[in-house]
């Protein structure tokens, strides 16, 4: 898997007159095979665009995006987005939520509960499979809708604040989820989240935005997601001096966009 | 001494309010009562003794004869009258065939208005094309009472059922239509962009997504489609008809049978009311997730 976005601007028609807005300005971006991206920035700083564009539901105003050498030219089943909430299908109950995926392309039953077979147990989803998913709690709804992602054995996952509607522990057992399934799948995560100390603990590289007009002013490669797989306890790897060090590099960088309002 | 007392006196205080306090606990605490969403609680008591103290207040009024039968009679005239209606009939039919032939027109003209009016809601809120085209000529008849164009039914498709439940489907199209097209509105862009990052067609966006969460609107609408049915009812059988409840009550009304007139009221509101309870139960079975994600 190899993403290549070149020069992508997105400019936004003026609401009620006023002026076009720049939500993304020539961002160029590369991400590889087992590339974990997190994507942090002030709000209004063009985060959740970029993953739009990469997802194929806004088209740039200019440049392009390239997957596996061709143009993405719109949404399609070899990136899946797992969305911060409101995203699953309320009169479907688990199992069929996290079919969804399959039933559109028209695959079997069998082979459809064969594969969510799977990802409930891979998600520990085990005995809830007829429960409505109005009925879960929060953290179990995004395990459906992470298992519905996965389902169409993506190559690139695409996660929208995936963890930003749920409570600060559930939070940090998601986030431990999420590495642990991103290293025994391989997939590649372009995942957004305003934690800064989510976004150190969970990514490979780190992309810092700012807004107005929205572009990419730093990037990190951080070495703590491999810690935590190596065996290190995730509050050691965040209480770690490293870790601190460089989330307070990285809150001030994002407070002065925020000052700067 | 006085200190005694006084610790007499605290002692007996203390006693006091731990009995109140254990009173109070008896009680289980009701959550939400004083605090919580207004208007939250049971209402099936209150309803029924409004119904009672109604009913006991006419009563009262017809027995004491302040209001001659003929304005007003007393409700054990009226179950009479229903008796005999169902027994002898009413201007040649029993009351069943009535009730059967004006249920047939409502719902014969709900199920039309159905049928055409929930597509082509979907499509309306689906197409812009199709909104604009459609959008005048609904918005321009929905106000209008149905009475002042029941003459032009009338003229143009003649005094048999046809224009009857025209009429009627007329009334109940607006609301469906109107529901169903504002309830595309209700899926989420993070469900329609979820099914299209599967692959998913336009087509299956609408079927898989946007039909399912619009039901909650579609069904309310209905409930609210069908009583604008009822309300026409009357209206429809006023020109021509020989059967029919409505037909029954304006009948009855030239000949001054008051008892008949307000039989007929009460039975027209009681099946409305079995078809809203109904309509109700439908909707717990088939959108129980309403309201809750």
């Amino acid at each position: 898997m190899r993403l290549n976005i070149e020069n992508a601007t997105v400019i936004y028609p003026g609401v009620e007159g006023g002026l076009p807005t720049e939500a993304l300005q020539q961002i160029n971006l590369t991400m590889d095979d087992r590339d974990f991206v997190v994507a942090i920035g002030a709000s209004g700083c063009g985060k959740s665009t970029l993953l739009n564009l990469i997802a194929g539901f806004l088209a740039p105003s200019e440049g392009r995006i390239m997957l596996d050498g061709a143009v993405v030219e719109g949404p399609g089943a070899d990136r899946s987005v797992v969305f911060q909430k409101h995203a699953l299908l309320p009169w479907l109950d688990v199992r069929d939520n996290i079919e969804f995926g399959l039933m559109l392309q028209g695959h079997e039953k069998k082979d459809r509960n064969k594969v969510a077979d799977r990802f409930i147990k891979l998600l520990g989803l085990s005995g809830f499979e007829d429960s409505p998913v109005y009925a879960l709690s929060g953290g179990m709804q995004q395990r459906v809708g992470i298992a519905r992602a996965l389902t169409c054995d993506p190559k690139l996952l695409l996660m929208d604040e995936p963890l930003g509607a749920l409570d600060a522990l559930t939070r940090e057992t998601a986030q431990e989820l999420i590495l642990h399934l991103w290293h025994d799948t391989g997939k590649s995560i372009f995942f957004i989240t305003h934690s800064v100390e989510e976004a150190l603990f969970m990514g490979t590289r780190l992309i810092v935005m700012s807004p107005r007009p929205g572009r990419i002013t730093h990037e990190f490669n951080l070495p703590f997601s491999k810690q935590f797989l190596d065996g290190i306890s995730a509050r050691t790897v965040k209480a770690s001096p490293e870790f601190i060090k460089i989330r307070e590099e990285i809150l001030a960088i994002v407070f002065s966009d925020v000052e700067g309002v | 001494m006085s200190d005694q007392n006084n610790e007499r006196g605290n002692k007996a205080q203390s006693a006091i309010s731990a009995l109140i306090a254990k009173l109070a606990r008896q009680r289980p605490t009701r959550p939400g009562e004083i605090y919580g969403v207004p208007g939250s609680g049971n209402t099936i008591a209150l309803s029924l003794a409004t119904i009672a103290i109604l009913l006991l207040v006419w009563w009262l009024i017809t027995a004491l004869g302040w209001v001659k039968p003929l304005f007003v009679p007393s409700p054990q005239s009226i179950v009479i009258k229903f008796l005999h209606v169902w027994k002898e009939g009413f201007t040649g039919s029993p009351l069943w065939m009535h009730i059967l032939i004006s249920a047939c027109r409502v719902f014969g003209a709900f199920l039309l208005a159905c049928v055409i009016g929930i597509p082509l809601g979907l499509a309306m809120g689906m197409s812009p094309f199709i909104r604009g085209v459609f959008d005048p000529p609904i918005e321009f008849y929905r106000p209008i009472p149905p009475l002042a164009y029941l003459p032009l039914m009338i003229i143009w498709f003649g005094i048999g059922e046809t224009s009857k439940v025209l009429l009627i489907f007329l009334s109940v199209f607006a609301p469906v239509a109107l529901g169903a097209r504002s309830g595309v509105r209700s899926a989420g862009i993070e469900q329609i962009h979820a099914a299209y990052s599967f692959g998913a067609t336009r087509w299956q966006v609408l079927r898989h997504v946007i039909l399912p969460s619009a039901m909650p609107e579609i069904l309310t609408a209905m409930r609210i489609g069908i009583g604008f049915g009822w309300t026409t009812l009357v209206a429809a059988e006023m020109v021509a008809a020989t059967r029919g409840i409505g037909y029954m009550v304006l009948s009855a009304s030239q000949f001054l049978q008051t008892p008949v007139v307000i039989m007929g009221i009460v039975v027209i509101a009681g099946i409305a009311y079995l078809f809203d309870l109904l309509m109700r139960l439908t909707e717990r079975r088939v959108v129980p997730w309403k309201g809750k994600m």
